[in-house]
């Protein structure tokens, strides 16, 4: 009787386990929290409406989302509840996207079907990708956005960065479009190395790129002392002379002026591509080229001579315009970056001539190292696939990961780490060090974390593309002479070309012929503020001519024609309503400039001779929409009505030049 | 029975005990040395994305009585739950300074920061520093000020982007100016951003933007403008009735 009594009981309470398991469950306990929170709130009514019970789901299957994570998240969605800073209680801050189009996971990773705070967010033997930590979260908008978006700089810089430092020279990025990640840095060739410097120079930059140029992108080797020699020996011994490069400076030639070196420097904005770093240690200026400090130190002066003198000729491809310099400027601007050296570089650095056996050595360790996979070496080709492709990386799997000890065990760790210090995870890997600040390191994990297995499996309906890298050439001898004075290290025309100019895409529409012909002699300054400017390129009155046709003819926008309107001659009535509307109603003067003595707008270019710079379409089509004529302008849409656009024209129309006899 | 409760009970005081014990055992080396006073060196009222490290490092010095540099005395940082320091704790270095690399935690606001040190009399010495965090609508609220609006609205000039606040006759308010600002309600500010000044007959000069910026950029914004002011802005909210 008692042996019964004893076996019911025990059936009672093993009946009882799950429902007492579910009624203790956590989510439970927190659903319980959230309805004790809310009760005493002023809104409790409201929110206890939108309060459901129980198991909560986001189900999107052509996602692979199963997310519960709203059943103890239960506030994401009320705005009310701003002031809560306990979880999971929180209001989810404002996003572009809703919960019930994307669910969880997609952005925060983690286990969504999961409904314990542990294995939710935490990776367990069944699931090993954990909560992505916040620092990291803009990777997930990579995965469906390719190109950059307004709201997550981190990810545009990393994948800034990915390309700017070279790292896709080794690692192969296939994108989920098929297209591979292409490098936007240029390391230069070392097949005629020998022209250009020094083997002592070279083993000190291999020993540390960083201590001569702090803003160096050449990652540190860490070579031994024996390894930079055997290098610098082979790089020597392998150059071809170029012809040009040893010319020495014409004979009875002064010595060249100091002050007027540095300002030839300052005149030809040498500073908006290249840095220097000044006696406070700041570094001032451009980084499209490279930074100049100690320039002198490195070039050889015949070679720098020949490579101001045509830097085509060294280099086919460079970023570097063609400035068609006078000899004696050659001399000027020699002897001014000849002079910025520093003794303490190569102090230490004290090499015998090199043997057989070091060269050989050399050329071994450049293979090994790869060397060829970023600069051109004469009889060394390009690797393939030299280092580990990272197409989805950011969905690695953990078992593949071999991590440090002390490390925590996720992937943005190890990635983090691999990039900070890439010898750290054994001393005979080929990774060299590269020099990144912690928010670079940051950025460029977050670029890698959004190559995932995800972003190659989504339906093409939700990816985001980037725009496609355009090819565009401009024909004929017009476009040998833009890439002669590289126009699109600048501007941008068609899709390609650099974003530190204005785009010229249809410039042939917006100015007039006589002026961008006296331009392109002798650029004048449009914007007195910026410090970047169009340089001066010395071009003959037949290059100018060439390039002025090419422009005029071919850069014309197709949403109108440039002589549908007249350059001079409005009415006095409507040039003096275009001027009212200009000073009240649209208060333009706020950005621009008209009236030297009255205006100080110097936001905007200056419009003092506008009436013979552009033309008057351009003008009235403009103020209609500036962003149409030229995305990205940061003038604002004023929705200006027909009868006002014209007038402003007419008023900006009369601001002519001074040699054609300027109103005041 | 009394021995259950008994063993309970001793137990029960173990367990108070050792959780009210504070380690010291594996504590770092106690420091000899000690300043008064600790200094804001570099490094406050940095804007980041929330849950990144800031682009500079917080710098803090402890000086003596007469105002020089101590080196080799003891800082510790702390702060509100989610933010990282790297590292937390250290010895001043010999100019009386300690750097640390400071990780913002996933919340989008305002971080008050505190370093401490203490005097040689053991008096705690507090440091506050404060941060902003920007999360993704004030992030975006930040780059839109860069592009549209901070030529005006901020004074402060680089080589790089030359403020045009000095040639305004009218002087626009920095976004900073919580004292004008916070009193402007979120409509009265898309109001004058989509519709420019005259819009609440203020200047002309303050163009409309409505045109060009869309609502939720306007709405971001605002975000960023509300985080930024100083003095902070609370939110009114919607006003309900009381139970």
């Amino acid at each position: 009787m008692s042996a019964f009594g004893t076996v019911s009981l025990l059936l009672l309470i093993a009946l009882a386990i799950a429902p007492a398991k579910n009624h203790f469950s956590e989510w439970r306990h927190y659903q319980k929290q959230y309805l004790a929170l809310i009760r005493d709130r002023g809104e409790a009514v409201t929110l206890q409406r939108h309060f459901r019970g129980g198991i909560q789901q986001i189900w999107l299957p052509q996602l692979g989302v199963v997310d519960r994570c709203t059943t103890c998240h239960v506030g994401l969605k009320e705005a009310s509840l701003a002031d809560v800073t306990t979880q999971p209680f929180r209001q989810h801050p404002v996003i572009p996207h809703t919960l019930d189009q994307f669910g969880c996971v997609m952005c925060h990773r983690g286990q969504g079907p999961a409904t314990t705070v542990e294995e939710a967010h935490r990776s367990t033997l069944a699931w090993e990708q954990p909560i992505l930590p916040a620092k990291y979260v803009q990777s997930s908008c990579g995965q469906c956005h390719r190109a950059p978006l307004t709201g997550t700089p981190q990810l545009n810089l990393g994948r800034t960065l990915l390309t700017r430092y070279g790292c896709v020279h080794c690692h192969t990025i296939k994108l989920p479009d098929g297209s591979v990640i292409q490098p936007t840095d240029d390391p230069p060739s070392l097949e005629h190395i020998a022209d250009k410097t020094t083997r002592e120079w070279i083993y000190a930059w291999l020993k540390d790129p960083q201590a001569y140029a702090v803003t160096a992108t050449m990652p540190n080797f860490k070579l031994s002392d024996p390894d930079a020699r055997d290098i610098s020996a082979f790089l020597i011994s392998d150059s071809t002379p170029l012809a040009g490069d040893t010319e020495p400076a014409p004979k009875n030639e002064k010595t060249p002026d100091p002050t007027a070196g540095a300002s030839l420097y300052g005149e030809s904005f040498c500073a908006s591509c290249h840095a220097v770093q000044n006696a406070a240690g700041n570094v001032v200026g451009g980084d499209i080229g490279p930074e100049l400090t100690r320039v002198g130190t490195k070039a050889k002066p015949e070679w720098l001579r020949a490579w101001l003198r045509n830097p085509r000729v060294y280099d086919s491809g460079t970023a570097m315009p063609h400035y068609r310099f006078t000899d004696p400027q050659l001399s000027l601007l020699t002897s001014f970056l000849g002079n910025k050296t520093d003794s303490d570089f190569l102090a230490n650095v004290h090499l015998d001539a090199a043997t057989p056996g070091q060269i050989a050595h050399g050329k071994l360790l450049v293979t090994e190292y790869g060397c060829a996979s970023c600069h051109e070496i004469n009889g060394i080709k390009k690797p393939d696939n030299f280092a580990p492709e990272l197409t989805r990386i950011g969905s690695k799997p953990l078992t593949q990961v071999i991590f440090l000890p002390g490390m925590t065990h996720a992937l943005p760790d190890y990635i983090a780490a691999k990039i900070r210090q890439p010898r750290s995870f054994g001393a005979a890997l080929k990774m060299p060090q590269f020099s990144l600040a912690p928010a670079q390191v940051d950025a460029l994990t977050t670029a890698l974390l959004a190559l995932t297995d995800r972003a190659h499996d989504l339906p093409t309906a939700l990816t985001v593309p980037a725009k496609q890298p355009s090819n565009y050439q401009p024909a004929g001898e017009a476009g040998k002479l833009m890439d002669d004075m590289a126009c699109f290290t600048c501007h941008a025309i068609n899709g390609r070309g650099g974003d530190l100019a204005p785009d010229l895409t249809w410039e042939g529409s917006s100015v007039q012929r006589e002026w961008l012909l006296a331009f392109l002699k002798n650029p004048g300054t449009l914007r007195p503020a910026l410090i970047r400017r169009m340089p001066r390129f010395n071009i003959s009155d037949d290059d100018a001519k060439e390039l002025t046709d090419y422009i005029m003819t071919v850069y014309q926008t197709p949403a109108f024609d440039r002589d549908s309107m007249p350059t001079s001659g409005y009415p006095a009535t409507q040039v003096e309503q275009g001027r009212q509307l200009f000073y009240s109603k649209y208060a333009c003067q706020s950005c621009h400039i008209v009236d030297t003595k009255v205006d100080k707008g110097y936001i905007g270019p200056t419009l003092t001779q506008v009436g013979s710079r552009l033309t008057a379409p351009w003008i009235y089509h403009w103020l209609k929409d500036p962003q149409a004529m030229r995305p990205g302008s940061i003038e604002p849409n004023r929705n200006m009505s027909d009868e006002d656009a014209r007038a402003l024209t007419a008023f900006l129309m009369m601001q002519k030049s001074s040699s054609k006899g300027a109103k005041k | 029975m009394n021995n259950h409760w008994r063993t309970l009970f001793l137990a029960f005081l173990v367990l108070v005990s050792t959780g009210c014990t504070r380690k010291t055992g594996a504590a770092a080396p106690q420091p000899t040395v000690f300043g008064s006073v600790l200094v804001e060196s570099s490094g406050g009222k940095q804007m980041g994305a929330t849950g990144t490290v800031l682009a500079q490092p917080v710098v803090v010095q402890i000086n003596d009585d007469q105002g020089n540099a101590v080196s080799n005395a003891l800082v510790e940082f702390s702060g509100p739950a989610g933010v990282s320091f790297d590292p937390s704790s250290g010895p001043t270095d010999s100019s009386g300074q300690l750097s640390t690399n400071v990780t913002l935690g996933s919340m989008a606001g305002r971080y008050q920061l505190t370093a401490h040190t203490f005097t040689k009399a053991q008096k705690p010495v507090e440091l506050k520093i404060e941060e902003i965090a920007l999360g993704y609508q004030q992030m975006v609220g930040y780059q839109l000020d860069n592009k549209y609006c901070a030529r005006c609205h901020n004074s402060e000039s680089s080589a790089e982007r030359v403020s045009n606040y000095d040639n305004l006759e009218v002087k626009p308010h920095p976004f900073t100016e919580g004292d004008t600002l916070n009193k402007m309600s979120d409509v009265d500010l898309t109001a004058i951003i989509g519709h420019g000044g005259p819009a609440l007959n203020k200047s002309a000069l303050m163009p409309p933007y409505s045109y060009t910026l869309s609502k939720t950029e306007i709405e971001a914004l605002i975000a960023y403008i509300r985080l930024i002011s100083d003095p902070p802005y609370h939110a009114s909210g919607t006003v309900y009735a009381k139970k």
